[in-house]
């Protein structure tokens, strides 16, 4: 379990990374919190051959108000994050979903933007973002771009991103007064990895229920004017509609039955604490 | 004898190993030096569960910088030969493969390198062909006569078979009221030392001998093992162990095939060799527990007591049979009826050979998979009869005054009161008040249920308990097998300090704290005056074939001899003492670091001055004293005796008793079961430290809740090992682990000599099927009677939480893909006509382009393609070699593609089925479907990930197919292109 050889660069900003990757593309990995590439490199799951520390760069390091958003830098560790005392209400999903990322100790070094890049179809982060209307700002040395995060997620760990390209932040809109939000998940143990993972949004005549855990990437389902009655047959073909597997943890059908459980508990909580 | 609190001694002693340990300044093996010139192994082990090898090509990896030797199987057999076993069946059992690998992680070739990155390397650069055999997991199945078969010599799967008879159990089944029995298969599991294997080897030519230093844990009935299979006599086979080893409960017996292995790669690369087992090696090939189906049948009076049991017991030890094994069948034959008095009892052991990791010591050694059958049935007697189960255990219990008790199958339960026990657990555990939250969560719906367990706890095992597994005759020829001895040596160096070394071996829980407390109150010193070492090495130290860390033996007999060994040096300097201060040797007292005469302490002399009086002027001791500055005590116990004629075995010298009571609610969300309370009584005799034993039984307690709700070593059908990383094996932590409420009533062992029994097992034996039997009560309203199998995961037991609706119409007529083994199924449109796909697929250069990440691709005939590939997906990447072959072709509608990839992440095999359908004159329909399976590394530690990498990669081959075939895709995006791939899968 040792790594592979690789050449080391810590970068003093995100443009002298941006340079490394125009130079080294597929080769190159940023370095980002290391809480999975570090233990994938251990085990030669990867491979690259230059690894770009960003954590020493210059940056906000504290997520901040940008306008109507809360904007999340790339040196933001989790625990930033998760420890923000006005999170709860500012963007009080993800105050709720913060706990439930890895352990204490993987967010102290973990990275909110090196989460999204990873796209874990497990993780918290990404589905929180898809579930916010949030969005992912690359950057690389031709260009920045923006984009929904909906769109980002193209599958298991494969994103918009490009090989040159390093996410240099993520964006939420700050929740409106009137929104109620909730986050449930079910894992083996505490800090698992989720099997599945509900982020519900209610607002209005909006149900949204964005769902972790299952498919390759977060999968959201948005209901207008879904009545309670109709909310149980409603997520029964939303379940079944997933691309539900077995693995060794569960099996297809239990992940089936978390979404209309678990998926109902967490709107029903949303519903209770929106206007 | 019993007293309703135990007798718990006024040890305040703080551990004295914790210091070192809580700065992270232990003496583990990765910490200790290493010799100069040493080299770094790193192992090679095989992705396939089962396969004929044909060929290992190291030329390339040996030719790699820092690469001092590489050694396979064959080079191996040049100068050591196999691993012997007690029970002789016939079986080659070599540390690392020769013609054939059984199971997936099994040792190919080892490479030595300058350090252990370039050894990684180098292992990247191996190149092996494998021809791969049908794999057999299920022990049944192993038994099938069509079963695939691991050993030729062997007559199908079949290890061996014995059979056992005490009293008269046939007759009893036939005049029975009832019977009632129960089939368990207990899973594959292990207790995961957070340290894992580590040794340094070496070889001195001119002295013809090994030096072994490895965090062996015993027995050291090993040491003549390791010694035969490197074709050394004993004496020239050094074997040490460090100060400290981080834990090992049972598990780092197994390092000795490696040590083998080790020693010969020292020997044949001249160089001192260091080898430090890595996780994954750990979790998937070092040793695992026995899995183990069981028939457990009772012959029941209609008050449900239990007149006779019959065990038919199929233990599955893997791909070879490794001593001690099959020791895990045969540790708990003498109490194979637990704390019931039933005297009659018959038994059929089984030994399979199947596909999956060799078997070995882990923490409760053959308790859980008997126990978990045992009190499974007595839950269900008391189902069947509508009895409280209480009242089903208390009728059965032996009785207090028939200790010591003989057991049907031999053994001697040396004391106890297990009514006491029962009664007192039930009275100050508030099981009333349980039964109570039970009625009122029931009467709210909830799932809630209480769960009972009574164990005997074995300790301090018979070495002879093995040879039951042989016939009275094979005994006879063999030589008589028994006893437990125990080595201890205490010295006095010329100040006058005591030093005590052990024969222990240590993994964490603190016998030198006990040691020093033990030689400390004999002689009247403080516990920090006496220095214990716990060090072994077998070139100096006293030990024997029992030495080592397992079976629960210290406090009965390690710390025992301890004791004695310091009673005969306190013996002789009291008459040192008595001869200088004019006083009889029996009135001589020790306290305060001062020796004196019992009512006349002011005359008395320092302790340091006798003790070192043997030293400095040896010639003014009393006549005939002997030697007072070094003794050495070994002691066993003469009731240890070797199996009967009749197969009576006195497995183990002592037997605590426990008797576990729990109440589990089920989360109807989740379908968690959730430990509400949990109570357990232990007497396990004389306590010689209360915060050691409460550690003990609050480890063995988390180890058997993982065991009973997380934990197990599982495999996939075709044998890959699915739970290389503590994420899929997921041991519990604090979070999962519930308060625990410990009470005790003391018996103590009349065969000790302190007293005391051993618990360090106990609950891994008893909590398991205790949180099983709450569970089974919390679903018998829902359900009735059911059969539960470990571990009790949330999906398993949600099943069991009501039917699933079933899908809306327009969902259900969609394809799924379901099940453990990589499947999948897409459609994909072309714009190019079905021929022009057709040509492309059989085009070897095109195929080249198609295929994503191929670097060079051959063509060995019209139909089989072999490529270099890199696949990958995100950030795992790694180089394979792939063999492609087409068949079935019906050109130009459909073909079947069949492929093999190996490299460095691993394995893979599958098949996949194209057909091409025209969708009007200029594009067409691609259909596929694929099944495959992957093993080694990948397979072990991505289970997670492997269904979304799969997919992806084979969307890659289409997207690059339809690309090749047809310019429209060319400007689509990558990302429009799994959309429209991986989309026509959902």
């Amino acid at each position: 379990m040792k790594p592979a050889r690789f050449d080391y660069v810590r970068v003093d900003t995100l443009d002298e990374a941006a340079d490394i990757l125009a130079q080294s593309g597929d080769d190159a990995r940023v370095l980002a919190g290391g809480q999975s590439l570090m233990a994938m490199m251990n085990m030669r799951l990867a491979q690259p051959a230059v690894v770009v520390d960003i954590l020493q760069a210059t940056g906000p390091r504290r997520p901040e108000i940008a306008k109507d958003r809360l904007r999340i830098s790339a040196l933001v560790r989790q625990e930033a994050l998760s420890t923000r005392v006005s999170l709860a209400q500012e963007v009080p999903l993800l105050a709720q979903a913060a706990p439930w990322i890895g352990h204490i100790q993987t967010r102290m070094r973990g990275t909110v933007c090196g989460s999204v890049a990873h796209a874990d179809p497990s993780a918290e982060l990404p589905l929180i973002l898809v579930a916010l209307d949030g969005r992912v700002h690359l950057k690389s040395r031709r260009k920045r771009r923006t984009m929904p995060a909906r769109e980002f997620f193209l599958g298991m760990m494969v994103t918009e991103k490009s090989d040159d390209e390093l996410i240099e932040a993520v964006d939420v809109p700050l929740t409106l007064p009137g929104t109620g939000t909730a986050f449930r998940e079910v894992g083996r143990r505490k800090g698992d990895f989720a099997i599945v993972s509900c982020a519900a949004v209610v607002r209005g005549s909006l149900t949204r229920l964005a769902v972790g855990g299952v498919n390759d990437t977060p999968v959201v389902a948005d209901w207008e004017n879904l009545a309670p009655a109709d909310l149980a047959e409603a997520l029964n073909a939303f379940a079944w509609s997933l691309d539900t597997r077995d693995d060794m943890h569960a099996s297809a059908r239990y992940r089936r039955d978390l979404v209309r459980r678990l998926g109902e508990t967490t709107i029903r909580e949303a519903r209770s604490c929106a206007d | 004898m019993a007293s309703e609190s135990a007798d718990i001694a006024a040890v305040g002693a703080e551990r004295i190993e914790d210091a070192a340990l809580l700065t992270g300044c232990g003496r583990f093996i990765d910490d200790l030096p290493v010799p100069t010139m040493c080299v770094h192994a790193a192992i090679l082990r095989s992705p396939h569960a089962h396969a004929s090898l044909r060929s290992v090509d190291t030329s390339v990896a040996r030719a790699m910088p820092g690469v001092r030797a590489i050694i396979t199987g064959d080079d191996y057999a040049s100068i050591a030969a196999p691993l012997m076993v007690g029970v002789k069946i016939p079986i080659e059992c070599w540390p690392i493969a020769r013609d054939k690998v059984r199971y997936s992680g099994e040792p190919v070739a080892v490479v030595l390198a300058d350090n252990r990155y370039l050894a990684e390397d180098a292992l990247d650069r191996i190149v092996v062909e494998y021809d791969r055999l049908e794999p057999v997991l299920d022990p049944l199945a192993a038994l099938n006569a069509d079963a695939p078969q691991l050993h030729a010599g062997l007559s199908g799967n079949l290890g061996a078979d014995r059979s056992f008879r005490y009293g008269d159990p046939e007759s009893t089944f036939d005049t029975a009221e009832r019977t009632v029995d129960i089939t368990i298969r207990y899973p594959r599991n292990s207790c995961t030392p957070i340290e894992t294997y580590g040794l340094v080897a070496e070889w001195d030519p001119h002295g013809e001998a090994f030096d072994v230093l490895a965090n062996f844990q015993g027995p050291f009935s090993i040491h003549p093992v390791i010694a035969r299979a490197l074709n050394v006599p004993g004496n020239r086979l050094r074997l040490r162990t460090p100060e400290d080893s981080g834990g090992s409960f049972g598990v780092k017996q197994g390092v000795f095939p490696y040590m083998v292995l080790m020693a010969a790669c020292a020997r044949l690369a001249g160089r001192p060799v260091k080898w430090v087992e890595d996780r994954l090696e750990h979790l998937s090939a070092s040793v695992s527990a026995t899995n183990r189906v069981t028939t457990l049948r009772a012959a029941v009076t209609g008050e449900g007591r239990v007149t006779a049991l019959n065990w038919d017991q199929v233990e599955d030890v893997g791909a070879y049979l490794r001593a001690p094994e099959p020791a895990t069948l045969y540790r708990m034959h003498g109490n194979l009826c637990g704390a019931y008095d039933i005297a009659n009892l018959s038994v059929r052991n089984r030994i399979v050979m199947t596909n999956k990791t060799p078997t070995g010591l882990n923490r409760g050694f053959g308790g859980p998979q008997v126990y978990f059958a045992l009190e499974r049935l007595m839950a269900r007697i008391a189902q069947e009869l509508s009895l409280d189960p209480v009242e089903v255990i208390r009728r059965n219990l032996i009785a207090a005054d028939a200790f010591p008790y003989r057991t049907a199958s031999g053994a001697t339960y040396d004391s106890g009161n297990y009514q006491l026990a029962l009664e007192t657990a039930l009275a100050q555990g508030g099981y009333d008040a349980l039964l109570e939250a039970r009625a009122a969560a029931r009467a709210e719906g909830r799932l809630y249920g209480i769960g009972l367990a009574a164990a005997v706890e074995p300790s301090v095992s018979n070495m002879g308990y093995l040879s039951t597994a042989l016939t009275p005759q094979e005994r006879a020829k063999a030589g008589p097998k028994n006893g437990a001895q125990s080595a201890a040596t205490i010295a006095i160096d010329p100040v006058g300090s005591v030093t005590v070394q052990l024969d222990s071996v240590p993994q964490g829980q603190g016998h030198r704290t006990v040691a020093a407390k033990v030689v400390a109150d004999v002689f009247g010193l403080e516990p920090a005056q006496v220095r214990v070492l716990a060090a072994m090495d077998t070139a100096r130290d006293a030990w024997s074939i029992a030495a080592g860390n397992y079976a629960s033996r210290f406090a009965g007999a390690s710390a025992g001899a301890v004791k004695i060994a310091a009673d005969r040096l306190r013996d002789r300097l009291a008459r040192i003492a008595a001869a200088r201060i004019n006083a009889r040797p029996e009135d001589i007292r020790f306290d305060g670091g001062r020796v004196f005469a019992a009512g006349n302490p002011e005359a008395g002399l320092a302790f340091a001055r006798v003790a070192s009086a043997a030293h400095w002027a040896p010639a003014t001791l009393p006549e005939g004293i002997g030697n007072p500055v070094r003794e050495t005590a070994i002691w066993t116990a003469p009731e240890l005796t070797a199996p009967t004629e009749a197969d009576g075995i006195n497995s183990s010298l002592c037997h605590a008793f426990i008797f576990d009571f729990c109440g589990v609610e089920i989360d109807p969300l989740s379908g968690e079961a959730r430990i509400d309370r949990y109570v357990t009584m232990h007497d396990c005799g004389t306590i010689l430290h209360p915060g050691m034993v409460e550690g003990q039984i609050r480890g063995a307690f988390a180890h058997g809740v993982g065991a009973a709700l997380y934990e197990e070593y599982a495999y996939d059908d075709a044998g890959a090992f699915l739970a290389g990383t503590f994420a899929d094996y997921p041991v519990p932590t604090v979070h999962e682990i519930p308060e625990l409420d410990v009470l005790h009533i003391c018996t103590p062992s009349p065969l000790t000599p302190l007293g005391a029994k051993g618990v360090g097992e106990g609950n891994c034996m008893s909590t398991p099927v205790c949180i099983a039997n709450a569970v089974g009560d919390a679903l018998a309203p829902l359900c009735g009677w059911t059969d539960l199998a470990l571990p009790l995961t949330p999906a398993r037991l949600s099943t069991f939480l009501g039917d699933e609706p079933t899908a809306p119409a327009d969902v259900a007529s969609r394809p799924k893909a379901e099940g453990r083994g990589l499947t999948g199924k897409g459609k994909a449109r072309v714009a190019a006509p079905p021929q022009v796909i057709w040509d492309t697929l059989m085009d070897a250069d095109q195929l080249a382009a198609i295929i994503p990440g191929a670097h060079d691709v051959r063509k060995l005939s019209s139909t089989r393609f072999l490529a270099d590939v890199t696949l990958g997906v995100g950030p795992v990447k790694g180089r394979y070699r792939v063999e492609v072959v087409l068949s079935d072709l019906n050109p130009p509608r459909s073909a079947t593609l069949s492929g093999k990839a190996n490299g460095a992440l691993g394995s893979g095999e599958g098949t996949g089925y194209v057909t091409l359908t025209p969708e009007g004159e200029r594009a067409t329909m691609i259909a596929y479907s694929y099944e495959a399976s992957l093993g080694g590394k990948v397979a072990s530690v991505g289970g997670r990930l492997l269904d979304g990498a799969a997919r992806i990669v084979i969307g890659q081959f289409f997207a690059s197919l339809g690309r090749k075939a047809g310019a429209a895709p060319a400007a689509i995006g990558f990302r429009a292109r799994l959309k429209a791939l991986l989309g026509g899968a959902r």
